[in-house]
């Protein structure tokens, strides 16, 4: 028991995730079990509205769970104080930066916040860890550009970058690929790959890209209006379990390329 | 870009206290300079100008100062937590609710009528009731905004405090004499020089409050840039640091107005003048800069609102904007991008 739970970075017990309101409650996907191993890259695919992004904004605290526990490195995530948080979990939304006037680095570097002082000057240190995401992401010569004058795919680089800059053990991403072309598709989760491989951090992300997922994840988890599996991507084709993804009216999962077929 | 951020300080500082000797040295008794600076740091010979100087014209310089650096920073802080680049420092209905409780007295002195009306309506009185009218408002914002989760229905709440006190203003309006409709008015033009000593620092301890609230709120600004979920996952307590802000907030623009009127303008325009000359958006740049350049630009707008050498003083509350509207969209048509 002590070893499987050194091993886990997230246990999910009976988890009941949604929206609530004052007369009702939207059940969005119910009874979740899932344990998600340390130093992994894991993709959590599904169809539009079954409930990913809720469940990595559940994971992340932005909205309360209806019912069920969450262990974040064997303690309660809700246990969590805010700054004891941000050390361990980082985050890359979906969501619209409010202000692009920043440089890259002034945006790398608010990452650095939780372990900064009450005014949030930079260290030496602080400054290593800032140049050092900047290599790992390649953006090195960008760090002086304004985030306004970048191209999506830099964005969501600088982003990475941040949450690098958090130096945090879990790194949750909410698609963190859409809006891309097919190269930077490839290019971020292969970044994110090679992060996972280098510096034993989890990353932990939506997406659409079936396809790429399974070349590139160790652990897959998969949502479909049923159940919540988890596995190797292997295992997940072997069970056959990309079938049950979308209605079958469309597209067909073929299980030696490992991608999905449009129907003639 | 160390280098450059603090010669840029250091010269708007020089600029600065220019502006402040200029200020001083205007006005309509006119004073060699020479005699200025003997009236501020020595003695003067001449015992009405150095009584001019010292009680009339510092504390109006130092009130110039106050209002032009306070409403500055107070719409910085509105414009980073509100994500809008039209908020000001009186979106939360600060300056409505000054004006209601000044409205009440004024106004509603002819209702309550009698002997209590011209008692009432001293300088003091009209303090006293623009601060109550902005803290009860502020108190109403900030019950609201520990209840809702999401910063742009406090923004709306705000308006909407706006639109019922303009609404209760009117309807006094109508009831009142032409006299007290002028009296009103007058205070709506704003006044920076109406202040002595004792009250000008009064404002400044209230003002140095605000100061170091925001300046304690730094950190938690660049954060707020990423947005709020961001800044929660940042570590940030976010229902905390917004309520610091809006404390700061209050209690800057909430005293300004109480004592030299609802100024227009200022607010509004001086972080987007700073953001589009220093092109950045780090608070930590920005707040030393939108300090210095409002206080620069409420003491040239007083200088020209005294008009030099006649005994005419318009209201600052137009000069404001006279002279502040067209600097903003000379910058933003000279960037054509805006910044934020």
């Amino acid at each position: 028991m002590a070893n499987s739970a050194f091993k886990h970075i997230i246990q999910i017990k009976d988890l009941d995730i949604g929206y609530k309101t004052k007369s009702k409650t939207y059940r969005v996907s119910e009874g979740i079990n899932l344990n998600l191993n340390k130093g992994e890259l894991i993709a959590i695919v599904g169809a539009n509205g079954i409930g990913k992004s809720t469940l990595l904004r559940t994971l992340a605290t932005i909205q309360d769970p209806l019912k069920g526990t969450i262990l974040l490195n064997d303690k309660p995530v809700q246990s969590y104080t805010a700054s004891e948080l941000a050390k361990t979990m980082s985050l890359v939304l979906t969501e619209q930066l409010m202000s692009k006037n920043l440089t890259v680095f002034e945006l790398i570097a608010l990452g650095r916040q939780p372990y900064t002082n009450w005014i949030g000057s930079l260290s030496e240190d602080d400054i290593d860890i800032i140049e050092n995401a900047l290599q790992q992401t390649n953006l090195t010569d960008l760090s002086k550009r304004k985030c306004y004058e970048l191209s999506d795919g830099q964005l969501q680089k600088v982003m990475i970058a941040r949450s690098l800059a958090q130096n945090t053990d879990l790194i949750i991403l909410d698609e963190p690929t859409t809006h891309l072309d097919m190269y930077h598709k490839a290019y971020i989760l292969k970044l994110l790959q090679r992060i996972t491989q280098t510096t034993n951090k989890t990353i932990l992300f939506s997406s659409h890209e079936i396809d790429l997922a399974i070349q590139l994840c160790d652990t897959m988890v998969v949502m479909t209006e049923d159940a919540v599996v988890t596995n190797t991507p292997c295992k997940l084709i072997e069970a056959g379990v990309f079938e049950q993804l979308f209605p079958k009216d469309l597209i067909a999962f073929d299980q030696n390329t490992g991608r999905f077929i449009v129907k003639k | 870009m160390k280098f450059k951020s603090t010669y840029t300080l250091l010269i708007l500082s020089i600029v600065l206290f220019l502006c402040l000797i200029l200020n001083i040295s205007l006005g309509s008794v006119s004073i060699p300079l020479n005699d200025v600076f003997l009236s501020v740091f020595g003695n003067s010979d001449n015992d009405s100008w150095q009584y001019i100087i010292r009680h009339y014209r510092l504390p109006k310089a130092f009130t110039a100062l106050i209002v032009g650096s306070g409403l500055g920073i107070s719409g910085l802080l509105m414009q980073t937590l509100f994500r809008n680049p039209l908020a000001g420092p009186f979106v939360l209905g600060i300056s409505s609710g000054a004006s209601l409780g000044v409205a009440l007295v004024i106004l509603g002195s002819g209702i309550f009528g009698g002997t209590l009306a011209s008692l009432l309506i001293s300088k003091w009185s009209l303090v006293i009731a623009a601060s109550l009218g902005s803290f009860l408002v502020l108190l109403a914002v900030l019950l609201v905004s520990s209840k809702v989760r999401d910063t742009m229905a406090i923004l709306i709440i705000g308006l909407m405090f706006g639109s019922i006190t303009a609404a209760v203003v009117s309807v006094l309006s109508y009831f009142s004499s032409a006299e007290q409709l002028q009296q009103y008015i007058f205070w709506g033009f704003g006044s920076l020089g109406n202040l002595t000593w004792n009250e000008v620092v009064i404002l400044f301890c209230i003002y140095l409050f605000g100061i170091v609230i925001t300046i304690s709120s730094l950190k938690a600004l660049d954060t707020f840039l990423l947005g709020e979920n961001y800044a929660k996952s940042l570590g940030l307590n976010v229902k905390q640091s917004r309520m610091m802000i809006i404390i700061a907030t209050s209690l800057l623009a909430g005293t300004i107005t109480a004592f030299a009127g609802p100024i227009a303008f200022i607010g509004l325009a001086i972080p987007h003048m700073a953001r589009q000359l220093f092109n950045t958006s780090s608070h930590k740049v920005l707040l030393p800069i939108v300090f210095l350049l409002g206080a620069i630009i409420m003491l040239l707008c007083d200088c020209v609102a005294q008009l030099p050498t006649s005994d005419y003083t318009l209201p600052i509350n137009a000069i404001t904007s006279l002279i502040g509207a067209p600097v903003v969209v000379w910058l933003l048509v000279r960037q054509r991008k805006m910044v934020f």
